[in-house]
């Protein structure tokens, strides 16, 4: 545990305590006292029981790709003046045999003023029009969990942050202030098997990866910015963000994975087109310490181009199309300083199927990435269906398909596997 | 050609309707009767556009033919732009546990050419999703219920007969312009001739076989605000739909009704999908 899981672990507790007695407090109404000011504190959250198996054999990782027990607590309130949210994970992980907590939420949220909100602490953030696909969403991911069959919901991880928002007829922005580095929850090894650049080949629970992460408080922190308004109904952004890499883009001399500077410039767009809805999107990474290219160790900057396109096509039946680019600037010194095999040009396609049968109660869902320049693709079926008003059932698989063993989706595909979960929540 | 058969067709159909709708008028004095434009537009009014905002806690009850039941619960704000116009609607839910704190928001458009705007916030991701809305016929959140049910159906899309006045009700028959754009091939109806509510629809399949119901059970008098003076709006409480192909039903029972509270537009925007207002969560 670090010394910054360790703060935020206590903060948590101390939270949770604070809610629970104002909670409490709330629910017997004697004298007032400080705690009568709260309404009655919400309490829901989940039990889960989530297994998954590999398709094929890896033989970097354990055949079980998830094998997992979840209690998810969630508890919210409110006074006059602010709103409190706790939200915490504990698990019990079978793969790796360990006992987990994790907090996902812990914040307060006021308006200081009539045309400003402030959000304070551990919480979820996105922004963008992309699906699944992120160009000017910086906020950390949780990919191993995206690739293991969690719920959807553990792609977006946490951030320690504040967000100023500040509202007005000209447009609107957002700021969000991160003090301290938080990266994805990239792939390690430990669960997923992925491509060693330096070891040349996969690797897995052999070869761990070791990052060197900045992470001095209020010096490698992050800032991201959206500038947002509505136009009759289509929505336009600009967004910068200043920071780092959110996954590993560089490797030091020891061998450590780093997370280089990087900035983001970005515009979006999303409205109605035709019977259904498009959106466009565009970024400039600019990779600060590497910005000429020549330096082979670390990512070059990028141009990042999306359109997508969705629509009903039956009742209870939406499609989604998108149409995704990655582009290396100074592609020339890369090529002359690092021999290395990645295109100029990335591109992928993806698909999004959702069909709802049974009073909507069943729920046959697809997505699939295919980038016919990398020749690879991710494949996600999935189906859930709703026993009850507290009981859902799932199947899924993560499929992943690949030419070559060192492509973005190609490198993970001895990683195909089916997953089963039952989810009980209250 | 096709347009000729159709001209035809259409003729022959609005005639017999025609026709059957004199018949039943017969006994009657026409003279209190209105136009049956002037009734279909005060039904609207009084089932959708009631006060200049107003609130609600809903909850539905879902069987399906076996018997099994489901829940929902939800708060709706509505506010109207024009009155028997453009609508925006916010909806938070309450109930199952796993839709919790989840925002559904429309800006309803009547014209003909225009598609409602929606959006649904998923507070796990804090993802404000757009929806893409062509079809308003489909289920309201998994229920017998229909998107057009809970926030209208244009009048622009139908035309309009009265095929029947009782003592107590109108009956009007409805007839979609577009035909290939509906389930239904025509639908009636029954309106209370005192309050203007809609008491009961019925709807017809290509076969002319009744297929669905919606039923108002229940009507109360809201007490409300209307500037310096007090109102009254009556308002159905407790409907009930019933699916008779599937053989599910669906009952909506509102609470906590309210009017003319000064929702302000604000509300119905993307800053309170991401932070609902404490008017949605009481």
């Amino acid at each position: 545990m670090t010394g910054r899981q360790w703060i935020a672990g206590k903060i948590s507790i101390v939270w949770l305590a604070v809610v629970l007695t104002a909670a409490v407090a709330a629910d017997q109404p004697k004298e007032p006292s400080i705690w009568s000011q709260f309404a009655p504190l919400e309490a829901h959250g989940f039990y889960e029981i989530r297994g998954g198996y590999r398709l094929q054999n890896d033989r970097y990782e354990k055949d079980m790709s998830v094998m997992e027990s979840r209690f998810q607590l969630d508890l919210y309130t409110y006074n006059d003046w602010a709103e409190f949210k706790y939200k915490g994970d504990v698990y019990g992980d079978l793969t790796l045999e360990k006992g987990r907590y994790q907090t996902r939420e812990t914040w307060i949220s006021f308006q200081p003023t009539e045309f400003m909100d402030v959000k304070l602490g551990r919480q979820i953030l996105t922004w963008g029009t992309g699906d699944m696909l992120f160009i000017n969403d910086l906020f950390p991911k949780d990919w191993q969990s995206y690739f293991l069959g969690r719920q959807v919901e553990y792609l977006k991880a946490p951030s320690d942050a504040v967000k100023i928002s500040i509202f007005s007829d000209l447009a609107n922005l957002d700021v969000v202030y991160t003090p301290q580095f938080d990266s994805d929850s990239h792939i390690k090894g430990e669960y997923i098997s992925y491509w060693n650049q330096s070891l040349g080949r996969t690797a897995g629970r052999d070869a761990i990866v070791h990052t060197d992460k900045p992470d001095r408080w209020f010096q490698d922190d992050e800032i991201a910015l959206r500038l947002y308004k509505n136009i009759n109904n289509y929505e336009y952004a600009l967004y910068g963000y200043r920071g780092f890499w959110k996954s590993p883009a560089g490797m030091n001399s020891r061998g450590q994975a780093l997370f280089p500077d990087l900035n983001v410039y970005g515009a979006s767009v999303r409205g109605q087109v035709g019977k259904g809805i498009g959106n466009a999107e565009i970024g400039y990474y600019q990779s600060c310490d590497d910005e000429s290219g020549r330096d082979p160790m670390i990512d070059n900057s990028e141009m990042r181009y999306l359109v997508g396109y969705t629509q009903e096509i039956a009742p209870d039946f939406t499609g989604g199309v998108q149409y995704y680019l990655e582009q290396m600037l100074g592609y020339d010194e890369y090529k002359k300083n690092s021999g290395s095999t990645r295109d100029e040009y990335r591109h992928v396609v993806t698909l999004r199927l959702t069909r709802l049968l049974m009073n909507q109660n069943l729920t046959l869902s697809f997505f699939g990435y295919y980038s016919p320049s990398d020749k690879d693709a991710y494949l996600r079926p999935h189906v859930h269906y709703k026993a009850s008003d507290h009981l859902g059932f799932e199947v899924g698989s993560n499929i992943f398909f690949g030419d070559y063993r060192n492509t973005f989706f190609g490198q993970f595909r001895d990683n195909t596997h089916l997953y089963t979960a039952v989810r009980y929540s209250f | 050609m096709k347009t000729i058969q159709w001209v035809l067709l259409s003729t022959i159909i609005l005639f017999t309707i025609a026709t059957q709708a004199a018949r039943a008028e017969e006994p009657l004095d026409k003279s209190d009767v209105p136009s049956v434009d002037e009734i279909v537009n005060k039904a609207n009014l009084m089932a959708y556009y009631q006060g200049q905002d107003g609130k609600s806690s809903v909850s539905m009850k879902i069987t399906d033919k076996s018997g099994n039941v489901r829940t929902r619960q939800f708060n709706i704000l509505r506010k109207n732009d024009q009155l028997g116009g453009d609508q925006k609607y916010y909806v938070y839910f309450l109930q199952p546990p796993d839709v919790r704190r989840m925002v559904f928001m429309v800006h309803k458009h009547t014209a003909l050419d225009k598609d409602d705007d929606r959006w649904l916030y998923l507070p796990s991701l804090d993802l404000v999703n757009r929806i893409a809305a062509s079809d308003k016929r489909t289920s309201f959140v998994g229920s017998d219920f229909l998107y057009e049910d809970v926030s209208g159906r244009g009048l622009e899309e139908d035309t309009h007969e009265l095929a029947e006045v009782t003592d107590e009700f109108f009956v009007v028959k409805n007839l979609p312009k577009d035909p290939a754009s509906v389930e239904f091939k025509f639908f009636t109806v029954r309106i209370d001739r005192k309050t203007y509510l809609p008491v009961r629809m019925e709807f017809f399949d290509k076969a002319d076989t009744l297929y669905r119901t919606i039923e108002s059970l229940k009507v109360e008098p809201i007490k409300a605000k209307e500037g310096d003076k007090e109102a009254e709006y009556i308002t159905t409480t407790e409907s009930v739909v019933k699916d008779l192909k599937s053989g599910s039903m669906t009952e909506m029972t509102f609470s906590n009704v309210q009017y003319n509270i000064g929702i302000s537009d604000d509300i119905f925007t993307e800053r309170y999908l991401r932070r609902p207002p404490r008017e949605a969560m009481r």
